[in-house]
């Protein structure tokens, strides 16, 4: 610690929106978040870790790895509702879906699934709203939980983000022990604190938390570069330019063409709709779909533009480093590593982009 | 098993056949296994120059099921095949994916796959494990010391109960080939059939019930080669889109019934899992069923004719149609 002067006035503006949380206390508040809402937090289900839904407090697992699935089906479920319909002697009659008006609270989100969701919020909302998405992330808290113990297939700080990152979160949780020091970033997370659960936190718990997130940080230092030649201006026009590299036929040689790394990635979000129609009854329901698919672009013709699955994993890559970059002006991807750990085939795309990149043409 | 072959030896036999295999241009790529980019991850590689050669691994943690590159490649192929990998092979080529002719097959005996993730389990994440080629044992690097694990503890499950470690066909053998392997008793077929028919339709609900629909499972498999899968056809639609239990059920048992007969029990499916269903309980009932009604075991000959896919005068059943 250089001047410890400098770094007071640089936190002060956190500290005031910063209080304790006392392990004890958790139970009642998270109890409490459950009476008025719908909780989902990570759960242990035999060896796996998974974000579902509680019913009771004691089900959420804290200060883990990340879990199996990211908590992106709270917001944008597998398989959702658009509306209901059935027939009757005078026509038709049309049910929308409501996700009704309870609260999301997404609790034990890591920073890398908060940031996330900043990006949905990109594609779903803006000019032409999802409301499906819209009207659940209104409702949506996310209660966050620093990683102390990055993984190593974990790269959020490649990306922009970081263990400690406050982006996309309500509160930030640092687990110091027997406590909790919980930053609240927003405006909503403010309201939060002022919970009686809650106490002011000493200068010895911001001492402690500020050694926590360095050593966690530096833990993952130096990020590996996913490009070799990194630049402000990004990835975008480097990977335009290889789009056609015979190197893409290697790279994704092994690629299995399954839907993992798109299903549990917590920013992909294609879908797909169809109509599950009965005689009388039927729905319109949207489900998950993945570009790694061949059904994903097969036309009525029989054709398909993205034939293989080089084409299909170039469309991963592509999609999140140069076409999202473009539209939202936001990276497809934070780093959460999933699509790394969970291939069954290990195709690891940070070493697919550092391979490209070093094919640039110079 | 006691006579072994150090993995690093292994390792080298299999670069040794790669490399004439290369070079005499008896083929043009060899397909076998690399060093992943985490711990106790190997993965697939192809290799077709000389300088790559020295990529090839082998170790306890080779578990796709490399079979599943073969249909549909026009190039000479060499493949790396475990006992289980061979098998696959000797169905692909009796149903016509793949010619016997294009391919050679270096074989190597198999000690089982080691589960990371029960490693990660019971040592906790991070360890870090090495796999020396002892059927028995393996090490457990800590900061300052090493343990020594009971290997077979940290099988995946079908790896303990393989019956054909060995391959059944090749052309080049590395390693030493191992000792008598278990006799399957179905065991777990029987003790699953025990239980009442509501004990044993929770279980496979409770298990499919974890699927998310990736198709991992499908996509691993070296026999689930159609063209166009059932559940993705369209016109008709045989099968909709949600993962409510209605659709994922439907999928799960017409795969099982597809395999029947041809399923060479490599449990390649349930390793490429994410979600840990239980996927091999239906394609064990049907592999008991196939040995009890048909005396056949897929892919261990090919010359036995696989039994969904003959016709005999003397079939024990009765035809399912009225003349």
């Amino acid at each position: 610690m250089t001047s410890m002067t400098s770094m007071t006035s640089m936190t002060s503006a956190i500290r005031a929106n910063t209080r304790l949380l006392r392990k004890k206390r958790m139970e009642s508040f998270l109890e409490a978040l459950l009476q008025d809402g719908l909780v989902f937090a990570p759960v242990r289900k035999g060896e796996m870790l998974l974000f579902e839904r509680i019913e009771s407090a004691r089900d959420a697992v804290l200060g883990q790895r990340n879990t199996k699935n990211s908590p992106k089906s709270a917001l944008f479920p597998q398989t959702e509702r658009l509306f209901a319909y059935r027939h009757h002697k005078e026509g038709l009659a049309i049910e929308a879906a409501s996700t009704g008006d309870k609260e999301r609270v997404l609790f034990g989100v890591h920073p890398c699934d908060a940031r996330a969701h900043l990006l949905l919020d990109r594609v779903f909302g803006g000019s032409t709203e999802d409301p499906y998405y819209a009207e659940k992330r209104r409702k949506a808290i996310a209660i966050s939980i620093a990683c102390t113990h990055p993984d190593p297939s974990c790269f959020c700080l490649a990306l922009g983000g970081g263990p400690c990152s406050q982006e996309g979160s309500d509160l930030l949780l640092l687990d110091l022990g027997d406590s909790y020091l919980v930053e609240a970033p927003s405006e909503r997370g403010r309201l939060l604190l002022e919970d009686k659960s809650f106490e002011d936190a000493d200068e010895e718990s911001f001492d402690k938390a500020e050694l926590i997130k360095r050593t966690a940080e530096s833990s993952m230092q130096p990020a590996a570069p996913l490009w070799e030649k990194a630049t402000d201006e990004g990835m975008e026009k480097p990977l335009d330019a290889l789009f056609d590299d015979p190197l893409w036929n290697d790279l994704t040689e092994s690629c299995l063409s399954c839907g993992i790394c798109t299903y549990l990635c917590p920013t992909c979000h294609c879908f797909d709709i169809s109509d599950e129609a009965g005689a009388v009854t039927g729905e319109r329901i949207r489900t998950w779909d993945s570009c790694q698919f061949p059904l994903f672009t097969r036309q009525a013709s029989g054709h398909n533009p993205r034939p293989s699955a080089k084409e299909r994993f170039r469309q991963r890559i592509m999609h999140k480093f140069s076409h999202l970059p473009k539209n939202v002006n936001m990276t497809g991807c934070v780093g959460c590593g999933r699509c790394v750990t969970e291939c069954p085939v290990n195709l690891d795309f940070r070493e697919v982009l550092l391979a490209l990149s070093k094919n640039e043409a110079t | 098993m006691s006579s072994v072959s150090s993995m690093s030896q292994l390792t080298r036999e299999i670069r040794e056949s790669a490399r004439k295999l290369l070079r005499d241009g008896q083929v043009q790529v060899v397909i076998g296994f690399e060093r992943g980019s985490l711990p106790l991850r190997s993965r697939p590689c192809f290799v077709r120059r000389e300088e790559d050669i020295d990529r090839l691994v082998w170790d306890g943690c080779c578990e796709t099921n490399l079979a599943r590159y073969l249909p549909k490649r026009k190039e000479k192929a060499a493949i790396v095949a475990k006992g289980c990998d061979s098998r696959a092979i000797v169905e692909l080529i009796k149903e016509n994916q793949v010619h016997r002719d294009q391919i050679v097959i270096i074989g190597v005996p198999c000690n089982g796959m080691i589960d990371g993730l029960l490693i990660e389990a019971k040592m906790g994440r991070g360890s870090i494990v090495e796999d020396e080629g002892s059927a028995e044992k393996l090490i457990l690097k800590r900061t300052n010391s090493e343990e020594i694990l009971d290997r077979t503890d940290f099988l995946h499950e079908h790896c303990k109960a393989c019956t054909h470690p060995d391959p059944v066909l090749y052309d080049v053998l590395v390693g030493q080939p191992s000792a008598e392997a278990a006799k399957d008793t179905f065991s777990d077929v029987e003790a699953f059939g025990a239980r009442d028919e509501e004990g044993r339709w929770a279980y496979l609900v409770h298990e499919v019930g974890k699927c998310i629909r990736c198709y991992a499972c499908r996509n691993a498999c070296p026999l689930c080669y159609c063209p166009e899968c059932f559940v993705d056809a369209s016109q008709p639609r045989w099968v909709g889109k949600s993962t409510e239990l209605s659709d994922t059920m439907v999928f799960h048992l017409i795969r099982a019934f597809h395999l029947a007969g041809r399923c060479v029990a490599c449990g390649a499916c349930e390793r490429a899992c994410p979600m840990g269903v239980d996927i091999r309980k239906l394609n064990r009932k049907l592999q008991k069923d196939v040995k009890d009604l048909f005396n056949h075991e897929a892919g261990m000959s090919l010359e036995e004719a696989s039994p969904l896919a003959d016709f005999r005068v003397d079939d024990p059943e009765q035809p399912m149609v009225d003349p």
